[in-house]
């Protein structure tokens, strides 16, 4: 009797352990993947990095409960997102829209990007320039020839530059 | 000298934007629904189970609507001030007891004093859901013709009541 009691124990210490997907409410298959795949695209504005699929927040509950219910009533994804937006802002999709008031959350680092890159050919075009701006003169490349030369004959294959 | 300019103009702009980002709370998420109509609803009340409340009994007044729960911590640190509020006489406040057991809310009106004209029972949430209730306390300023003007998350403190709800009031309520 014990051990079957330390049994169940141990079986509900495991899956309170393995238990991080919220586990399905209703029994269509077809329409919990629905329900999930919506609440992916959701913020969980209690714990605003996550989406309400991976929350245990209440609210997260109720909303997926909310989601379920407007689907069994036939609204469509595009509708259930809508009355997100309507209540919670943009801020509760995870793929804000492209508005006047987001652009440069989508174009910023692009920008950024563009900038770096404009700056990096800058330089380079600079650097290039300033290198062939010196012409060596032939003192120069007497006195080069003179560093350059060999200390040892096995060597001297080296000087002709 | 000159080279040293560049970056460091960089990062004081930058040590700006953080520092102004330092003091924004991200936590609060400006709610769309400013200046649009109240969500109606229609729920039972937390005093009298067999009577409803609705917006629509507010209609002409301006109005605080007080989302709370009696397991709420920050509602307890609040709620005094709302009690005071109410002792002046400003605007009627309107409670809705968010997700919340109708005797611990009694029980807690009881305790602390009870500053609402009026109590709504949200028992399942879905009042807050339309209100984009996302954290209790919340508190919602609403005008004569029932358009929502301000939201102020988490527990009110006198300086926001002093700074930013009572001049709104003030001003509503001469329009």
């Amino acid at each position: 009797m014990a051990r079957r009691w330390l049994f169940a124990l141990l079986l509900a210490a495991s899956t309170t352990v393995l238990g991080a997907e919220a586990l399905p409410v209703s029994p269509d298959p077809e329409l919990e993947r629905r329900v999930m795949a919506i609440a992916e695209e959701l913020r969980c504005l209690v714990c605003q990095n996550q989406t309400i699929a991976d929350s245990h927040a209440e609210l997260a509950t109720d909303l997926k409960n909310q989601v379920r219910q407007m689907l069994k009533s036939g609204k469509t994804d595009r509708e259930i997102k809508e009355f997100m937006v309507q209540r919670y802002g943009d801020f509760v999709l995870y793929r804000p829209p492209m508005k006047t008031t987001t652009w440069m959350l989508w174009v910023g680092p692009f920008l950024l990007l563009l900038g770096g890159l404009g700056i990096l050919l800058f330089k380079l075009r600079l650097r290039t320039k300033r290198v062939v701006d010196e012409p060596m003169v032939t003192e120069q490349h007497a006195r080069a020839r003179v560093l350059l030369a060999p200390a040892t004959n096995n060597q001297s294959t080296t000087e002709s530059i | 000298m000159a080279r040293y300019l560049l970056p460091l103009s960089i990062f004081i702009v930058l040590a700006g934007f953080l520092g102004y980002g330092l003091k924004l709370n991200p936590r609060e998420v400006p709610s769309p629904l400013i200046d649009k109509p109240a969500p109606a609803f229609r729920v039972p009340q937390l005093h009298a189970a067999d009577k409803t409340i609705t917006p629509e009994d507010m209609r002409g007044k301006v109005w605080l609507l007080n989302v709370w729960a009696s397991w709420c911590a920050a509602c307890r640190q609040e709620h005094p001030l709302l009690v005071e509020f109410t002792r002046r006489n400003v605007v009627p406040i309107v409670g809705l007891s968010y997700k919340d057991r109708r005797e611990d809310g009694l029980a807690w009106l009881k305790e602390l004093g009870d500053p609402y004209v009026l109590s709504a029972f949200d028992l399942d949430g879905r009042v807050g859901i339309d209100y984009g209730v996302y954290s209790v306390p919340e508190t919602f300023l609403i005008d004569k013709a029932g358009i929502i003007r301000h939201k102020h998350i988490g527990p009110l403190t006198p300086e926001a009541l002093e700074r930013t709800l009572l001049p709104k009031i003030r001003e509503l309520s001469g329009a």
